[in-house]
């Protein structure tokens, strides 16, 4: 097909300015000067020391750091625990039980921030960072999921046997075998689930109580009140923040 | 092959038992729930009355509901249409690509994708505003004398939807067209066949599975979009999403809002059905060795 490569070559390129554009202008204007045009007007720090002097972001910032941490502990618990444990069961009854787990990736994300809401309200719990924290960690189990399968499958099942012939019990082998060869998978899939726990806006914003503010629930009412350049500067700050991490990730996953 | 370790040596249901009664808990029965609430009714002060009625369902017959399902379809079916018109040639070039130049443009694909959906879809409303930059720049140049709206609207939905969901398009119809063999195609051009002829006849065929699932991953969260056209949509381009936000939080018809929800997850449930048939050889690839 090379009469046709530089048309499709083209085609790609316009395809990741597309993707990269918005991304990069957003970034390039929250170091700009001027306040209230997109006309650039010279280079300045100002709006990123805007941001660190807001105390109601740092809140915000502190809220979103505990959510990510706890969900994720959470749901490297759940999700590790779910991966091995699939190993243990047969074919179809594995597969079905997997894909049902990974029904949360599927629906939209609004029917699963509403079910919550309904769900909390009707066993009366009242709505507050904990039951942010049981959201996230419903989410984030599929992803660590996923990320632990697809490691666990690349490994040689006879090491296990090997363990096994070798008389260890099934906590030994899952003790000393199974989960450091699962650690960079672990720790990737924690990273990613991390990552998407501090960006996450629909569930946190169906679960949150009054009073606990995530750092996206904060930009969301930031923007409902009116553009400005300090949101820029908090949006750059989030892509250059969940870029690294991901990145990180994807490293990790790849070894 | 696929191996799995004997089921008596490997520690299960204590393994199992923690993420499946969490996921029951959290995720089946507030679906659950939301099925019952839908039948209920609405009481007179807002809350909700334990009766079984239909009334919910027929009320979404109402034309001013019928409308914003009606547009939600619209808008997420020509996100797809977009989605995959712009991804397909992205996809074939990338599957083209040497081996090693792959994995580079996979994660320049994926990239974008991993960053906040919030910041992306406010990049857009900083870009299409009044005052934003593409008036700043059309301005400039004189292509325009005035600003033009752009920004809440339909159209600067369509391009949030699209911008925000185009690599779900893309690496399902990379995967599907990676593996369409090279051979069949370089015989058809032996055969004298036009570039359209391959395009229709070999590569699209072969390519099927990856187009329906990217279209399925586009489709579905594009129909339940909330944040897109919560931001770009003005007040006529409410969608589902948005519709049931606002049984929920504003209106806080309950019931209402869970017969809407229903609908969805009942929309969503149909499509899956149907396109995971078509789909299956690339979500479940032929076992190996």
């Amino acid at each position: 097909m090379k009469q046709s490569g530089g048309w499709l070559w083209r085609a790609s390129v316009a395809n990741l300015f597309f993707l990269y554009g918005p991304i990069a202008a957003l970034i390039l204007f929250s170091f700009n000067a001027s306040r209230l045009s997109a006309t650039w007007q010279g280079w300045s720090l100002e709006w990123y020391r805007a941001l660190w002097a807001n105390e109601a972001l740092q809140a915000a910032a502190v809220n979103s750091l505990w959510v990510a941490t706890v969900s994720t502990v959470l749901a490297l618990l759940l999700g590790v625990g779910l991966a091995i444990g699939l190993e243990g069961l047969s074919g179809r009854r594995q597969r079905q039980i997997e894909q049902a787990l990974l029904l949360p990736l599927v629906i939209p994300e609004v029917m699963m921030g509403v079910s919550l809401l309904l769900f909390f309200v009707l066993v009366q719990m009242p709505l507050s960072l904990t039951t942010v924290i049981m959201g996230h960690a419903l989410f984030n189990v599929p992803i660590v999921l996923v990320i632990v399968r697809a490691r666990l499958r690349k490994l040689d099942p006879r090491l296990l046997e090997v363990a096994a012939d070798l008389g260890a019990s099934s906590w030994d082998t899952l003790r000393y075998v199974t989960l450091p060869l699962l650690r960079p998978a672990i720790l990737g899939a924690g990273l990613m689930a991390f990552t998407i726990s501090l960006d996450d806006f629909i569930v946190t914003f169906f679960t949150a109580g009054p009073g606990a503010t995530t750092l996206p629930l904060k930009v969301y009412s930031m923007i409902k009140s009116g553009l400005s350049p300090e949101i820029n500067a908090l949006s750059a700050l989030f892509v250059v923040v969940s870029m690294g991490l991901i990145g990180l990730s994807l490293l990790l996953q790849r070894r | 092959m696929k191996m799995s370790v004997p089921v008596g040596r490997a520690p299960s249901w204590w393994l199992l038992g923690p993420g499946l009664v969490w996921m029951g808990l959290l995720f089946v029965v507030p679906l659950c729930l939301m099925f019952v609430i839908s039948f209920a009714g609405r009481g007179t002060y807002g809350g909700m009355v334990w009766s079984f009625s239909l009334t919910n369902y027929l009320d979404l017959f109402h034309p001013l509901y019928a409308r914003i399902l009606g547009q939600s379809i619209l808008l997420a079916a020509g996100t797809t249409l977009l989605c995959l018109i712009m991804g397909f040639p992205l996809a074939y070039y990338i599957a083209r690509a040497a081996p090693n130049r792959q994995g580079i443009w996979l994660l320049l694909v994926m990239i974008p994708f991993w960053t906040n959906f919030l910041v992306r879809t406010y990049a857009w409303m900083f870009i299409l505003r009044t005052e934003g930059l593409l008036n700043t720049v059309l301005l400039k140049l004189g292509v325009v004398s005035s600003p033009i709206e752009l920004l809440y609207s339909n159209t600067a939905v369509l391009i949030g939807l699209v911008y925000g969901y185009l690599p779900f398009m893309v690496l399902p119809l990379y995967v599907a067209l990676e593996r369409v063999d090279r051979t069949l195609v370089e015989a058809a051009w032996d055969l004298y066949a036009t570039r359209w002829t391959v395009f229709r006849r070999i590569i699209l065929p072969l390519a099927k599975p990856g187009v329906v699932a990217g279209c399925l991953l586009v489709f579905i969260p594009s129909l339940g979009a909330f944040l897109t056209p919560d931001l770009l949509g003005g007040a006529r381009s409410m969608m589902i999403g948005n519709l049931i936000q606002h049984e929920f939080l504003v209106a806080r018809d309950w019931p209402l809002g869970a017969a809407i929800s229903c609908l969805l997850m009942l929309f969503v449930a149909g499509m899956m059905r149907w396109s995971l048939r078509a789909a299956k050889p690339l979500v479940q690839p032929e076992p190996e060795s």
